[in-house]
């Protein structure tokens, strides 16, 4: 780790205006993908500005059909919220699947969406649900969010202060777990809301996680596994790793898509 | 306060210490004015080294000193070694390349040591290190075992034609040749150990400390043996004589072999503490950790099984190349010879049998012993033979080894080993039983619909633990002999301290050690203390592997307590004014034989060291006894796991439904100890079967080298193990027990792949079977075996 200096605001305004006012800070939230890039002397930056004493991006409400969550609400938190559980439960479901007991009570939704690892799970479930991503400076829609690998449409020094799901019960996350990592070697969720039906998947391609919109198409005439039959990914656009080749992980998200949805047909 | 009893499960005295946050590690230890040191390794799997310039980096804030190759030269500080010299099949000693505890003119592996930077603060070192200029050029990388001897192959070590650093066998070919000329049937295997890595909890580490007042070294580092790692760095690396050097081995969190080790860098620490005459102080983090830790397994091998028209072995040949690694790391030679294939026998009566192995140079991490050490390789051999051979025969896997099991004892095999004692159909009915195995079909019929494979896979391991007489082992080429060394010193108070050359790494020795006296003397458990792992303490000893603590450390315990014994009934036939003949000595109390007349233990020990109501012209005041204990054989742990899993061919992920463990250790010292052992073996049994697998690319970089690629088993990927014992007592040492450390790890491989390769139907699965290789073979497979 090299030498930085540490910030704890807060406010979002005062964390924001810091952010603009240094050459190269970094937001810290749960610090489980931060803290180990510091230690591994992948990342240097000259400020570290830790989210951790703002109150405002801390709780879990429903509103209505919206369900909000601060950004640094910890995985744990989600996962054991009555709140949540009741609202959506395939999202209370996916965090308790993060990592282990020491990661869930330290990493954060904010942090995770923030970072976009391409096997993470949170960004599944806002591309499933349709989530709304709030910011410091604007509501981006999750179909705008998620740009790329490890990239998203936040603007330098832009902070995520709370992300809102619509409350859908038919909805399902099932997780392919890396053997070694436990991350996502393919992650489904499948949700349907009324008329909106939303496959999404994580740890699989190459540009991160995606909406599989032919499995979507299908599922409009019927929403069941069996629609699913006979659809498929190209290989060429999937990661390709020690863990599982391209044509691998093509075949697996064919077969968790088809029991994510009937996890969630219920 | 009572008596604790050999073959209970009393909880372990040092897990207070350990689950308080109160055990003491390496990394614990502070120094005054300690300094950190921080290895600049090597990027490259193979290159010379040009050009070395410290100059700048030396000049860097914080920075103490920087020490390369050639300052070891200068100071004339010796190779690390090799302590086991294997003669070839040309009666040549092995070819051991030059391993210098900083690169003289090459490296080569990814990690090898460059220059040690030493620094007030890590990050000053690792900012040093980064500006040490290395003018590299790279040579050709021998990353892949297989190709390693071909004639393009570039040379690990200049001046080691072939990379080869010995070929051996064992066994008689001709007769062997022979036997399978006239075989009714014979089984081929071709067969691929994987390389692991150990990754012990608690990393490697040591503190090196120069004292110039009386020029002496002391050395705290994590090993399992630091009687022999003073030897090796007093004798042979040269750091010190062996009275000015002191070693401590403290709390020592898991090893699993890899802490027998005489690493580069606790002899570095050593060295260059008088070098910069202050501390010097390393810990590895786990990056390191996975390059540096001298790795296991890493076998290829073909195999074959002859076999009469009855199902009867006639023999066994086996074709072994066995990866070295860059360098002959500490025991490394021994490993995949006597170590392996005196094991080839298995439980099964096999009238011939021959071993040829090669021992390969590779640009990759040193290999050494991993839990089991050559024993696991072996029985993966034999127990995938067995399984196969009785499919291809169409004999229940079961009936196979019921009809060739060995039943008459002692039993002479053609790999040198005498098997003592066993009764291996016993274990393997048993184990039968709690298996259900006759539920299976049923069960299977149940996954079918599911859509699943279900398949059941059997391993009947045998071990040789007990390591060993040192005769024979001498013969054989070890450096050193195996026995263990003990000293029980009763205090005036009647409590006692346990001297013992075994050292813990999490075996639980302050517990069963503790037992043993307590059983013995008759005083309760809480007033025996174990001390080991500090060389100014303890007498001479080998120290812990090859579960060898048991069956060898508390044999000489054992011989020491005699001698107490013995010199307490002295001094008790005067304090009780009676024959010392008439003496008997039971529950803690020494009475007269046919009186009520007695005094107890503490009250002789009191009178020893008070030293007013014997002749002490005839006995000596005190009661302090030491002992050496040699072994006369090894002993042979031996028993039956029974895997049973179930395969969901769409993904290909496996999960484990029921284990079955049945072992014969003997007599059982602390059952929950001992299950605990076969516990962690298992699992990491399981690890090398299904998660496991250390991997080098072309390049020789190490791709596996973090947990987020390297999988390690956790709980989660096991089931509750059922577990049952049998026992034939040993009968070549004093309390009859064999071991059982390694036992899980030795049997488990093979049990997941013969029920893998029951579930897939075909026996062409490499470890790891991760779900993508079950997948690749499942979708190759046309339906379930249940539906054919
Ligand atoms: C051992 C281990 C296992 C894991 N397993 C999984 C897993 O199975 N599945 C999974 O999905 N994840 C997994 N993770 C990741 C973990 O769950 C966190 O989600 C992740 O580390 C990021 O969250 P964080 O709060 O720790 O963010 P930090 O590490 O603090 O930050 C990550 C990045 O996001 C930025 N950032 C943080 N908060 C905000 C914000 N509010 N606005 C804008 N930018 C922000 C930071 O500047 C930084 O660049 C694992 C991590 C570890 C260490």
């Amino acid at each position: 780790m090299f030498a930085f200096t540490y910030h704890r605001p807060s406010s979002v305004r005062k964390a924001a205006a810091l952010a603009a006012s240094v050459a190269d800070g970094k937001l810290l939230a749960g610090g489980h993908t931060l803290i180990p890039t510091l230690k591994q002397r992948l990342a240097a930056p000259g400020d570290v500005i830790d989210l951790g004493g703002i109150p405002d991006l801390a709780g879990i409400e429903l509103r209505g059909r919206t369900l909000s969550i601060g950004a640094m609400t910890r995985h744990a938190e989600v996962a054991a919220s009555p709140v949540v559980k009741e609202a959506v439960p395939a999202l209370a479901y996916l965090a308790g699947l993060i990592g282990d007991p020491a990661v869930r009570n330290r990493g954060t939704i904010g942090g995770s969406i923030a970072n976009n690892d391409p096997s993470a799970d949170y960004p599944a479930a806002c591309l499933g649900l349709g989530a709304t991503i709030i910011t410091s400076q604007r509501r981006i829609e999750a179909d705008d969010f998620f740009t790329g690998l490890f990239e998203t449409a936040l603007e330098p020094g832009e902070i995520i202060t709370r992300i809102a799901f619509p409350a859908v019960k038919k909805a399902a996350y099932v997780k392919f777990a890396n053997p070694a990592s436990r991350y996502a070697m393919v992650g489904v969720f499948a949700a349907k809301r009324t008329a909106d039906i939303r496959v999404a998947v994580t740890g699989a391609s190459q540009s991160g996680v995606f909406r599989w919109t032919e499995a979507e198409e299908a599922l409009k005439k019927r929403f069941a596994g069996r629609s699913l039959d006979g659809l498929s990914l190209p290989a060429d656009d999937m990661i390709s790793d020690l863990h599982g080749s391209g044509e691998y992980r093509a075949h697996l998200v064919g077969v968790i898509a088809q029991r994510a949805v009937e996890a969630a047909a219920g | 306060m009572t008596v604790t009893r050999i073959g209970e499960a009393v909880r372990r005295k040092e897990d207070h210490r350990f689950i308080t946050g109160k055990g003491q590690y390496t990394d614990d230890i502070f120094r005054p004015r300690q300094t950190h040191a921080y290895f600049l390794r090597s990027p490259h799997a193979h290159a010379r080294i040009r050009r070395l310039d410290t100059a700048e980096a030396a000049a860097m804030p914080g920075v103490v000193g920087i020490l390369t190759g050639k300052d070891l030269a200068e100071d004339k500080i010796g190779d690390l070694i090799c302590g086991w010299m294997i003669h070839d099949i040309h009666g040549q000693p092995m070819k051991m390349g030059s391993h210098p505890a900083l690169a003289k003119e090459k490296v080569r592996y990814v990690g090898d040591h460059v220059a040690v930077v030493i620094a007030e603060r890590l990050d000053q070192a690792r900012d040093a290190a980064e500006a040490i200029e290395v003018d590299y050029e790279v040579l050709p990388a021998v990353a892949d075992l297989a190709t390693a001897t071909d004639a393009t192959a570039a040379l690990v070590h200049d001046e080691i034609a072939g990379n080869l650093a010995f070929e051996w066998h064992l066994g008689h070919k001709a007769m062997t040749d022979h036997a399978f000329e006239r075989a009714h049937h014979v089984t081929r295997l071709d067969i691929v150990n994987n390389r692991l890595v150990p990754n012990p909890m608690e990393p490697r580490a040591a503190i090196g400390e120069y004292d110039s007042g009386n020029d002496s070294f002391t050395l705290w580092t994590t090993s399992q043996n630091p009687h022999v790692a003073r030897l090796v760095l007093s004798a042979f690396v040269g750091i010190a004589p062996e009275h000015k050097l002191r070693v401590i081995a403290p709390d020592v969190g898991g090893g699993f072999g890899s802490k027998i080790f005489i690493y580069a860098e606790e002899t570095v620490c050593a060295w260059a503490s008088k070098r910069v005459g202050r501390p010097v102080k390393w810990t590895s983090d786990r990056s390191e950790a996975f390059l540096s830790d001298a790795h296991g397994r890493d076998h290829i091998t073909t195999a074959e099984l002859a076999l009469d028209e009855r199902g009867k072995i006639t023999a066994l040949r086996v074709k072994t190349r066995a990866n070295m690694g860059a360098y002959l790391s500490t025991f490394a030679s021994s490993i995949p010879t006597y170590l392996y294939a005196t094991l080839l026998s298995g439980q099964y009566d096999i009238p011939a049998i021959h071993a040829a192995v090669e021992a390969v140079y590779t640009t990759t991490a040193p290999v050494d012993a991993y839990r089991g050490a050559g024993r696991p390789e072996a029985t993966f051999v034999v127990e995938r033979l067995a399984e196969a051979a009785a499919r291809e025969i169409g004999m229940d896997p079961a009936d196979f080894r019921k009809k060739n099991f060995i039943r008459k004892f002692p039993h002479q095999t053609p790999v040198i080993m005498t098997y003592d004692i066993g009764n291996y159909r016993a274990s393997l009915d048993k184990a039968m039983e709690i298996a259900d195995v006759k539920g299976f079909n049923r069960r299977r019929r149940q996954s079918a619909r599911e859509g699943k494979l279900r398949g059941l896979g059997y391993s009947c391991y045998i071990e040789a633990c007990g390591i060993a007489p040192s005769q024979a082992v001498g013969s054989l080429g070890a450096g050193v002999g195996l026995w263990e060394s003990a000293e029980v010193r009763v205090n005036p108070t009647g409590n006692v301290e346990v001297l013992t050359g075994s050292h813990s790494h999490g075996q639980g020795h302050e517990t069963t050690f503790a037992q043993l006296v307590s059983d013995r003397l008759g005083i309760p458990i809480e007033q025996v203390t174990v001390v080991h792992g500090d060389t100014d303490k303890v007498q001479f000893g080998m120290g812990t592997y090859g579960s060898r603590s048991g069956a060898v450390g508390m044999s000489a315990i054992v011989k020491a307590l005699d001698k107490v014994e013995a010199k307490a009934k002295k001094i008790a036939s005067h304090l009780l004014e009676a024959a010392e003949a008439d003496i008997e000595f039971k529950d803690g109390k020494f009475s007269v034989a046919g009186t009520d007349r007695s005094i107890d233990f503490a009250s002789v020990a009191l009178n020893a060291y008070v030293a007013h109501k014997f002749p002490t012209s005839e006995i000596e005041p005190g009661l302090k006894e030491g002992a050496f204990y040699d072994p006369v054989n090894f002993t042979f742990p031996a028993g039956t796991h029974i895997c049973e899993l179930e395969i969901d061919p769409a993904t290909g992920r496996t999960t484990i439904c029921n284990w079955t463990a049945v072992d014969d250790f003997g007599v059982v010292i602390n059952p929950m100890i001992v299950e605990g052992q076969v516990h962690g073996g298992i699992a990491q049994g399981v690890g090398q079967a299904l998660l496991e697998g250390a991997a080098y690319d072309r390049d020789g970089q190490l791709v596996t080298g973090s947990f987020m690629d390297y999988a390690m088993p956790r709980a989660d990927d096991l089931p509750s193990f059922k577990m049952g014992f049998t026992e034939t007592k040993c009968p070549s040492n004093p309390l009859g027990i064999k071991g059982c450390g390694e036992a899980g790890a030795i049997a488990a491989p093979a049990a997941v792949m013969n029920a893998i390769t029951d579930a897939l139907g075909t026996e062409a699965v490499p470890m790891p079977a991760t779900p993508q290789t079950v997948w690749k073979i499942a979708r190759t497979r046309a339906a379930p075996r249940a539906a054919e």
